[in-house]
Parts: structure tokens; sequence; C-alpha cells
């Protein structure tokens, strides 16, 4: 299949895809409503008719992959399938089209749910108060950060202005710390992976505003020295933060609240199944202790005398961090997710994103290297480090999974394992599309001996091949110019 | 579970091959003492009939527009969604996949948000413009942050007719990040520019406008451009999508970064989210932006493609020095607006914002006459207009939700000094008959 | 040009003195560990540096590194083509793809620095 024209060839003058009502009022002018001084010459937009539009866009969503196509074990990302019946819900007219600002009485559907969908997240987590309006984690991350900074300032602590994290973290943890102000101290991880708690307490003293910590972390593994590293971090009179992204690995096991953490967020889009969109809409809800729900975002759902409002009269909120309450669509689709789950449900949903983690795991270490070789938590890393040895990357492994017919697993990342693979199966996929996938993997270890010339030029049978990354950011053409 | 394919048998084949005598024992890394004791506090679960049955009672009890002819706006609006955007948004090939890390398998996403910049440029008349931000509010201060760190200054003018959710927003930033904000005061249903002006310094790095602004007002983009590019501050101006339809768009003012609202293109309501921030910026600033950007480049063929570029920005590249934290855009929410703007195009959209304010004008005439009843202004307006109420505005939706409308904006709530007043808006959707309706409920 | 006599920095960075003035690039070894360079930010004229300072930036698609000048001085003059063209550093990294020339305020670091012979057999670290 050839990658398509864009909408722009496709332009014709004259033509238009939706027809429009005639206009039941007087006209008057627009240059005597608004002046011809305010007014546009040209509107360089393309002209199409409907088949064109449809056609276009269907041709293009035949060039991706997805997960409702195949196995998309993309690390770190939580590709699980999304159930239809969330979509369907979620699509329902009544809450699609709802004005955001209309009175909290005409708003009561949206906002149960809405309520509903916070108390299931503080069953999940442990924790006493959520906000549902970051609308993706990197977005929780930072209103989390800067729920701790007004909590500082209040207690007089505002002098804490370091923020301490894993060299194995996330990239959005140290960007997202900058952004509150904070300066970055970066810890180096243990032997095992995890934390050093030696390396931690060396880091800490009285400058220290926050530790963030993934957990389970970024390769796989649980932090079991969680509450001695919580108990350590509080008693340098700093806050510990635990980034949600892999909340799935644990439910019904673990609740972060109850090993010490204070606050953390959650991905809608991994844990809870939502759809990822072609990156976005996210959702990445904050649940906090006790004493730092005074802080959460302004305005908030509540409940007083069977009526759900909205709660704009919090005087030490850290104020607005979008326009409206965040991406509310999405928490409904989480919210059906939660209720088709149950507490039973969820609890599976771990087990089997674990087992399913340690049966790739258990059938791979042999063919490839894997750096943390123990039992794992819904992730493992591994690494091409052997394969390179013959010529072959980490990069050339993932194109060739491609000619197999899968998505791959996650590369450069996390940054402290060199050519890694980062492979994440979920709970959603059989043990047919696993042992498949085994049967791809231990064939590319094969082909990198015996034929790595094929690995080197993979993909063989996509719209396009490997693409020119270097020209694309040395002279960047960042939208279509007619020529 | 229908989402969960292990059987007993798959699970204990699994189990066999990685050595361990039961699930239980692939979580010993998480040690006793932490671990949850009984069962989550949840509902039990539903069944598919039972979920549908509960969120279609959820649903009966919001006021939607299937009810309620809608006049609110004030930021998020009820526009016409062509049947196009639901059907090329229901494709699972889109929904279901993530972002394009993987371009070979992935020009779906790729191209569509190459297109989608390219759209935002036409629509703007600006260089270049990214794959999205979340939305308006965030956009705003994202735009500010960029400002500061192009003119390498600390302080960020807003004028008090941009929307007061973008401003608080804006506030919340500026504390986090320790950049001083200072708002410009209006006069009547404008920025005051003579205010504005005086408090322009050296220090300033942006001066952000809305235009048209939160009372659906023009402002005077080009005497602001001069005053903000006099001091070296550069130009923040945030933009309704529609409007550009008709509307003179900010980069023929010489804006450096413009900032919108996109929900108006295809996306619905839906209690104020999912939205869609939509940024784009002068050339020169390229690599100041926030957020993804795709490029166009091609393969070792020579086909052409697209791939994620400039990304040595980002946070997964620069960690501590990205210029914003942003990973997840509004991805789904980007697609359906250049679904919208390919279906409408060059007509459909003019004729969008011809139909809102000749229909906002019409109405405005209406109300104009009634006893009681004064717009605050005679200013030009795109499609949304600012009236003084014969009685408190909460008392004036009462009656027209009985009339089966919902009505404007209580003015008062944001600016205490505007109490008894009201932001009307009115789109293509609204027709005569709603709006006679509503003249003359407030004649009561 | 004769990058025998140029002095080279652990960090990859080579310096080639005429009378007071030093011309800053990176070596061979540098850009291929880099691979192909995409952009490169270099300072404004007139600014002062003192060794170990990052003067700029230097971008893979992938990646990006500070540039740390060698020694200390004052920037007089910068390849304005690298703007257009940061392949240079890949294909002459010792002529065509030089960075930044300062003008220079301790010429003793120069001795700090070690000769084309050293760096050759020096461990390379990234």
């Amino acid at each position: 299949m050839n990658v398509d024209k864009t909408i722009f060839e496709y332009s014709s003058p004259g033509r238009v895809g939706v027809t429009l009502p005639d206009l039941d009022v007087p006209e008057v002018g627009v240059d005597t409503l608004v002046g011809p001084e305010n007014l546009r010459d040209d509107l360089p937009l393309p002209e199409l008719s409907q088949t064109d539009v449809i056609r276009h866009f269907t041709r293009l969503s035949l060039a991706n992959y997805s997960v409702d196509r195949g196995f998309y074990p993309l690390g770190s990302c939580t590709m699980k399938y999304n159930p239809k019946i969330n979509e369907e819900v979620a699509s329902l007219s009544g809450f699609a089209n709802m004005h955001p600002f209309q009175d909290d009485s005409l708003a009561q559907g949206t906002l149960a749910a809405m309520y509903a969908t916070q108390e299931y997240i503080k069953g999940i987590t442990g924790f006493d108060a959520v906000t549902l309006q970051p609308a993706a984690g990197a977005q929780g991350e930072y209103t989390a950060l800067m729920v701790f900074k007004r909590h500082h300032e209040k207690i007089g602590q505002g002098h804490r202005r370091i923020v301490i994290v894993p060299d194995s973290s996330h990239g959005t943890n140290p960007a997202t710390a900058t952004r509150c102000g904070y300066g970055i101290v970066k810890i180096e991880s243990g032997q095992d992976g995890r934390v050093d708690l030696s390396a931690l307490a060396d880091a800490l003293n009285d400058e220290v505003a926050a530790v963030m910590l993934t957990n389970p972390n970024t390769l796989g593994l649980f932090e079991s020295e969680i509450a001695e590293i919580c108990e350590l971090v509080h008693k340098a009179g700093a806050l510990i933060y635990c980034d949600g992204a892999n909340m799935n690995a644990v439910m019904g096991w673990y609740r972060p609240a109850d090993s010490g953490f204070d606050a953390m967020h959650l991905n809608l889009h991994k844990t809870f199944s939502t759809p990822h969109g072609g990156g976005g809409p996210g959702s990445g809800p904050v649940a906090v202790k006790d004493f730092l729900a005074p802080y959460l975002p302004v305005p908030n759902v509540a409940l007083k005398d069977k009526l759900y409002y909205l709660d704009y009269d919090r005087p030490d909120s850290i104020g607005r961090v979008h326009g409206c309450y965040g991406n509310t669509a999405i928490a409904l689709r989480a919210c059906a997710y939660i209720l088709t789950m149950g507490a039973k449900g969820l609890k599976e949903v771990s087990d089997n994103a674990v087992l399913n983690a340690n049966y790739l795991l258990s059938r791979l270490n042999d063919a490839y290297e894997v750096p943390f070789d123990c039992r794992c938590m819904h992730e493992f890393v591994a690494s091409a480090s052997r394969q390179k040895a013959l010529g072959v990357k980490a990069l050339d492994i993932a194109k060739r999974l491609i000619d197999f017919g899968y998505h791959p697993p996650t590369i450069y990342f996390p940054l402290i394992v060199a050519e890694a693979l980062m492979i994440e199966p979920t709970e959603t996929e059989s043990i047919e599309t696993l042992d498949e996938f085994i049967e791809a993997m231990l064939t590319i270890a094969r082909e990198s001996q015996t034929n790595p010339d094929v690995l080197q030029s993979a993909p063989h049978n996509t719209p396009v091949r490997r693409l020119d990354e270097a020209t694309a950011a040395r002279k960047p053409v960042l939208r279509y110019v007619d020529d | 579970m229908p989402y969960i394919p292990n059987t007993d048998d798959d699970q204990r084949r699994m189990l066999e091959s990685i050595g361990a005598s039961g699930i239980e024992e692939l979580f010993e890394q998480i040690p006793a003492d932490v671990r949850l004791q009984g069962d989550l506090d949840l509902p039990s679960p539903m069944s598919e009939i039972e979920l549908r049955r509960h969120f279609a009672n959820l649903a009966d009890k919001n006021a939607s527009t299937d009810r309620f002819a809608c006049f609110l706006g004030a930021g998020i609006y009820d526009h016409y969604i062509p049947s196009t955007v639901a059907a090329v948004l229901g494709r699972s090939e889109f929904y279901t996949s993530y972002t394009p890390y993987q371009p070979e398998i992935s020009q779906g996403t790729l191209q569509s948000i190459f297109e989608f910049q390219t759209l935002i440029c036409q629509l703007t008349g600006m260089e270049v413009a990214n794959a999205s931000l979340y939305d308006g509010a965030t956009g705003v201060a994202e735009a500010a942050i960029m400002a500061s760190s192009v003119t390498k200054r600390q302080q960020w003018l807003v004028s008090e007719c941009v929307n007061p959710a973008y401003r608080e927003t804006l506030r919340t930033y500026a504390w986090a990040t320790g950049y001083e904000l200072t708002e410009a005061p209006r006069d009547g249903v404008a920025s005051d520019l003579s205010k504005l002006k005086g408090r322009i310094g050296e220090e300033t790095a942006c001066v952000i406008v809305q235009n048209p602004n939160f009372f659906g007002s023009i402002e005077d983009l080009g005497e602001i451009e001069s005053m903000a590019h006099e001091k070296g501050a550069l130009l923040v101006v945030s933009f309704d999508p529609i409007s550009l339809g008709l509307l003179k768009p900010p980069g023929e003012y010489n804006a450096d970064i413009v900032v919108g609202e996109g929900q108006s293109l295809g996306l619905p309501m839906a209690f104020g989210g999912p939205l869609l921030g939509l940024f784009a910026c002068k050339q020169q600033y390229m690599r100041q932006m926030p957020g993804r950007i795709v490029g166009a480049t091609t393969d070792t063929e020579g086909k052409p493609g697209y791939v994620l570029t400039l990304q040595t920005r980002e946070q997964h590249i620069r960690r501590e020095k990205a210029t914003s934290n942003i990973c997840t855009n509004q991805g789904l929410c980007a697609l359906a607006a250049t679904v919208y703007l390919s279906t409408l195009g060059k007509t459909g959209l003019r004729q969008v914002a011809e139909l809102c304010m000749q229909k906002a004008h019409y109405l405005a005439d209406q109300i104009d006459g009634i006893d009681g009843c004064k717009l605050l202004s005679n200013r030009p307006f795109f499609k949304e207009f600012a009236i003084k109420c014969p009685a408190p505005v909460s008392e004036i939706n009462g009656r027209l939700r009985e009339a089966g409308l919902i009505g404007g904006l209580d003015l008062g709530r944001f600016y205490p000094e505007l109490a008894d007043c009201m932001l009307l808006c009115v789109t293509e959707k609204r027709t005569r008959d709603e709006m006679d309706r509503l003249a003359e409920a407030l004649k009561q | 040009m004769d990058p025998s006599k140029f002095k080279y920095s652990k960090t990859h960075e080579w310096v080639n003195a005429e009378d007071d003035t030093a011309t800053i690039g990176i070596t061979e070894y540098a850009q291929s560990e880099l691979g192909e360079i995409v952009f490169v930010e270099l300072p404004e004229i007139g600014i002062s540096f003192s060794k170990g300072d990052a003067f700029g930036t230097i971008e893979s698609y992938k990646t990006v590194s500070d540039l740390i000048t060698p020694i200390s001085g004052e920037v007089v003059e910068i390849n304005a083509e690298l703007a257009e063209s940061p392949e240079f550093v890949n294909e002459s990294p010792y002529e065509k793809g030089w960075m930044i020339k300062l003008k220079m305020t301790k010429l003793a670091e120069l001795d700090e620095l070690m000769t084309a012979q050293q760096y050759e057999n020096a461990p390379k670290e990234h």
C-alpha cells in the first residue's frame, strides 16, 4: 500500500464536504457588522467533497498499526485492549453534548460519574483525595509537585529547592520538576535496578523538597524497600511522589498510600484501558493524602445533601491547571472500566499482566540479555547487547518485528540499559499470541547471527521504509506548501 | 473476564514455564508489610447490559443540547460536528494506536498530524504549528513560558479581557515556574489600550490578548502589536478558530505565538474535556516550541513520509532542560480538527463563521430593544456579546430553562462589577425561532 | 589546518591556537559517536567563557550534548554556516565544521590540553 497524497493535493475550487443551513435572519453585510479592516482577504483552506475526505482518512488509517490489529508490547505505555462498551457509554449524547458552564443542577449525571471515579481511585490507591483535572500523566506529575510546593510554602519550608529522581526515571519527571522551579539531583540505581538506599540517604538534606519514584519502576521491578525509602524521605522533611504509570501491575495487591507515598498520579489511558488515540487525549488524575487535599486544583467535584457540585471554595488551592475540569470523557471511560471489572477483576488484571510478562521473560532470557534477570512485574527490559556485537542494534530488532506483524517494544528507554528493549505484554493478550511473539523474537535472534542484513534493512513490507530522520531535523518541513 | 483471555489451564502452563508455584509467588517482590490485606473497596462488577443502563440513567440527568438550545459559550461552543468526524474518529486504527514512535507503521497518524499543522498555519497565518497541546488554557501558559525563554525576560502581561479560566491557569503556572504575572485592565468590553501600554516594560516577555476577546469583542490587534514589539515583548494571541473563517488572522498582525481552543473544530463539548490546544508561532521560534512536531522527509527508497521531529526539545531526550514536560498531546482531538477543517474547507468554514456572526447580531438587535436589557457596548463583535439584564442572571437563566433554552454566562462570577450581566453566544446551530424565544423570555 | 598540531580536551573538543585566537570544534571521534548532526547552537559574539563552560549544544536527532570550551576567552567569531549546514561537523570536523573562535584570556591553559598524539592514545569516554 502506498502512502496517500496529502489532503491539500485533492483540493479543487468549489468543492465542499457538508451542507449548512441557509441564513434564517435578515442578512447584513459583514463589512457593516465588523468593519472591513477586521476581515481576512483569503482563507487558504483546501476544498474537498465528502467522498474525498472519507477516502483520504480511511486510507491513512490503513497505514497505522493499532491494538485492534495486533500485539503492541510497547513497554511503559501499556497498550492493552480498549473495551468497546466504554466508547459507547462515554459517547452517549447526554454526556457528549453538554456545556461545562451550565448550572451544577443540570449536570448531575456527569458530576456523579466524576465523583464516583474519584472515589474509586481513592479505593484503588489508598489515598484520601483526588482531582481529575490534569489532562495527562505529565500534567498529573506537575500538579502533584505544585501541591508539594504549596504545602512547603504554607509550613515555612519554601526554601526546599531540590527534587531527587533516580537515573531510571521517565523524562517527564525531571522536566516536570524544572517546570516547578526545582533543581534536579539524579541518583544512580543499585546493582539490582532498584533505589540504592545509601545513595538516597546521601542525597537527602533540608534543601530537598521531594523524591519522585515510579513503583513498580521503569525496569519493571517493585521497590521492595519502599517503606524504608518513604521513611527516610520523611525523616529528611521531604515528600515522596509516586509516578503511577505502572499501577496496572499491582492493583488489589498494593496501594501506594499504604507504603508511605504522599501523592501519586494515574494514567487512565494505561491502567484503566482508555484508548491512547494516536497520542492522546490521556488523563492524569492525582491522588493525595489528607494533609495535601486543600491544595488540589480548583474546582473539584464534591457532594453535599445528595447534590454533586463543583467546589470553588478552596482558598489554599494551587489554582486551575485546565480550562475546564480535565479530560472528563476519558474519566467516564475509566469509570465504566472499573465498574465492569470490580475489585476481583482489577486484581485479575494485575495477576495476568504480571504472569504474561514473566512468561515472556522466561522464554526470552536465553536468546536475549536481560540485565536484571529476576522475576519482573508487568514488564521487563531486555538488551540487544549480544546482538550488537554482531552489528545488530535494538533498533534493527524493533524494525524486524514489524515484518513479523508486531508493534515493536520500547527502545531507547530506560536510559540506564544500553540497547534496551522494554517489553510489556499486558493482561489482554492470550498465551497463543505470546507464543507466536516468542517465536518471532527467537527467529530474529537467530537471524542476527545468520543474516544480519535482513534485520538492518527491515522493515520490508511497510507503506514506507526507514525514514531519514536526520534530514527531517536538519531541514525541518513542518507543513505542506503548494509548489 | 472478557478482556483477560488466560484460562486456568493457560495460567498453569505459563507458571510451569516460569517455574513458579502460583501467581502469588510472582508478587513476592512486594513485602508483606505493604501488601493490601483484603479486597479493594469497589462496587460489584456490572455486565454490559447493566453498565449501559447505569450510564444511560446518568446521561439522562444531564441537560444536553438534545433537549435545550444552548446560548452558553465563554470558550466552549456548541458548533455543529459534520458526520465525517465521527466516521473517521471511530476507526480503531486511529484511536487504538499510540504516539507514532515507529514511523513505518504510523504514517496514518503522522500524516494526519502534518496536515493538522498545515491547516492550523493556513487558518492562523503563522509559519509553524505543533501537534497540539492539552487545551487553550494550558496553551496560553505554555506560550508565556516559551516567550520567557525566547526573550530571557521574567514578566508576563495579560489583558483582563482574556478568558478568566485561562488567566487562572496562567496564574498557577506563573507561580509554579517563578515568573511574574500582571493583568492589564479593561475598558468596557475591550482591553484598555493606554493602560496596557503603560504596563509594558523592559522586562515584559509577552503581552497576552485574546481576539475576539472573552466578551466576544474584536480587539485592536494592530495597536497592541506595535506596543508590544516597541518594547521587545512578544505578542501572544489567543484566538477562536471559527472566527478565522472571516476575521483577519493573528499572523497578519505579526503575532509571535498564537494559541487557541480547538474544541469548536469537531469536538463535542463533553462537559469541557477532552479539549484541544492549538499552538503556532513564527519559524524563528520553532526550536523553543513545546510539544510534539511532525516533519516531512523521505525513506531509504526516496518515498515521501513523515516522522516526529525536532525531538531534542522534548523531555525524553533533554529531560530537565526540555522546552516543556508535555509528553502525550491530544492526538485524536487534533485528528477531529483535521477532518473538520477538511470537510468544511474554504467555503464551509467561512459560511459557519458568517452564520454565527449574522445570527449573533440578529439576537443582539432583538435584545437591545427590550425593557431593562442593554448591550454593554457597541464595539464590533463576532459571535458573543454581553448584555445587562433586568434581573439577576440566575433568575433569567431559570426562566430561559423553562422555555427550553440554556442561557448565557453570569459575568458577575468573574467580574464582580458586572453583576446582572450575561455573556450570550450564538452559533450556526441556533435558529431564528430559538432566538425569538430567548428574546421573548427576557421580556417577561 | 593540520589536526596533528591541534590541542585536544578529554571532552573531545579540539583547539587550534594562532596568536591569541583559538578556533574550537569537536573531534572526528566525537562526531562519529554522535552520529548525524542536525543542529548546532552557538553563542553570541562578545560573550566570555571560562574553561569548562558550556558554550553551546550539539544535537543529533536523538541526542543533545553540551559543547565545552577547553579554554577561557571571549567569542570573536562563530561559524554561522553551521546553522544551515550542521552536516559540516560530520563531513569536515576539523575544517568546515569549526564552531567558535575565542580571544584567549589565559594562554597558559593551552599547556594543560593534550597533544594529538596524547589524545589518540587516551582512553575514550563518552
